[in-house]
């Protein structure tokens, strides 16, 4: 346990989780987590890397899950990557998102196959039709729920209202929004920071 | 430029924004997929995204199977390497020392100035999907039984998707 840490000194990984994964235990462990999450795999995550294998501590995944969300990217992905980094390096930053995604990735190309071949029936694009519609429903749910959890509403929900009008109504290209978004609400809320 | 080469570079664009994970980026991919590009219908794009909810896997599968659709096998993996590679590449690369960024003010405030952005990029995606598949009242009550559903039980969403597939055989919906 020793030498590892030596290679990571900022990683409380080495110090605090009591197991170090091999590539195909990393490799196999993700693949578990991406099979069998539904909507959202993050809660399978935290159980298969805290709970179950113990390769995080409850507070390293907080706070790494942190990091993730406050970047870009799929947040799985991004979370998987830094676990394959702490524990095998290079190789286990590429093997863990490779285990995340093959399994589904090939279920999902299966899908698609079957779509290619039976999508334009009735009794199929009624299903989807079906289907997107309780889609649609879990976003809306997200969004409220997101924007529940958000303190100091009155300053920033006006921030949510501009992204939809920008978004979904003036179809402006996202990228400049988020550019233009984050310098003002990030400033906002870098202005709100110094005042307490 | 080839198909792939044009999808990999306009969806590893789009990986440095997608604050909020992949669901975040619908509006956009839509925008770029359907109505810039002409590769998709407001149909099809709305059947992939019922076909990546009804899967299991990350969220960002619907990137996948949009790539699969627009340039098969090859479109698949590039579009799912180009929302995927860059921002691992960043990560793998600076983890160490943003860890030492951690409780900064700047870092705080980027942090509380996302959320409010994501919000507004999920919301934005449920009326996408709403309007491209043309819902009609019967779907929309659909949509605000789920929502209930979700914000109030711990119903599995697995149930409701479940349901929505059999309304939607039924011809309900």
């Amino acid at each position: 346990m020793t030498s590892p840490c030596k290679k990571y000194p900022r990683g409380a990984a080495c110090t605090e989780s009591q197991n170090r994964p091999d590539l195909r235990a990393l490799f196999l462990g993700f693949s578990s987590v991406g099979l069998s999450g539904f909507g959202g795999v993050l809660p399978f995550a935290r159980r298969m890397l805290v709970d179950e294998r113990k390769w995080m501590t409850a507070e390293e995944f907080n706070t790494q899950l942190g990091f993730c969300q406050f970047l870009p990217g799929p947040n799985v992905i991004n979370l998987s990557v830094i676990v394959g980094k702490r524990h095998r390096g290079v190789a286990g930053a590429i093997v863990a998102p490779l285990g995340l995604l093959a399994g589904p990735l090939v279920i999902v190309l299966l899908l698609a196959l079957l779509y290619d071949r039976y999508g334009s029936l009735p009794l199929a694009q009624s299903m989807l039709r079906g289907i997107a519609a309780v889609g649609s429903g879990l976003l809306f749910a997200m969004a409220w729920r997101m924007g529940m959890a958000i303190k100091d509403k009155p300053l920033f929900l006006p921030f949510t209202g501009l992204t939809v009008a920008a978004i979904a109504a003036l179809r402006w290209p996202m990228p400049w929004v988020m550019v233009v978004g984050l310098a003002l609400s990030g400033g906002v809320a870098y202005w709100r920071l110094g005042r307490k | 430029m080839s198909v792939v080469g044009e999808l990999f570079l306009e969806f590893a664009l789009l990986s440095f924004v997608a604050f909020g994970g992949a669901t975040a980026l619908l509006p956009e991919m839509h925008r770029v997929v359907v109505e810039n590009h002409h590769w998709l219908d407001d149909t099809t794009f709305t059947h992939l995204y019922a076909i990546a909810q009804a899967a299991p896997g990350p969220n960002v599968l619907v990137v996948t199977l949009i790539g699969w659709e627009v340039a098969g096998l090859a479109g698949a993996l590039a579009a799912t390497l180009a929302m995927c590679l860059p921002m691992s590449v960043v990560i793998y690369l600076l983890i160490d020392r943003w860890e030492g960024f951690a409780g900064k003010r700047w870092q705080k405030a980027i942090s509380l100035g996302v959320a409010p952005l994501a919000v507004g990029l999920i919301f934005s995606g449920a009326t996408l999907i709403a309007q491209a598949a043309e819902f009609g009242w019967a779907a929309w009550a659909l949509v605000a039984v789920t929502m209930a559903v979700n914000l109030r039980t711990k119903l599995h969403p697995l149930w409701l998707i479940a349901a929505g597939a059999a309304l939607g055989l039924l011809g309900l919906v």
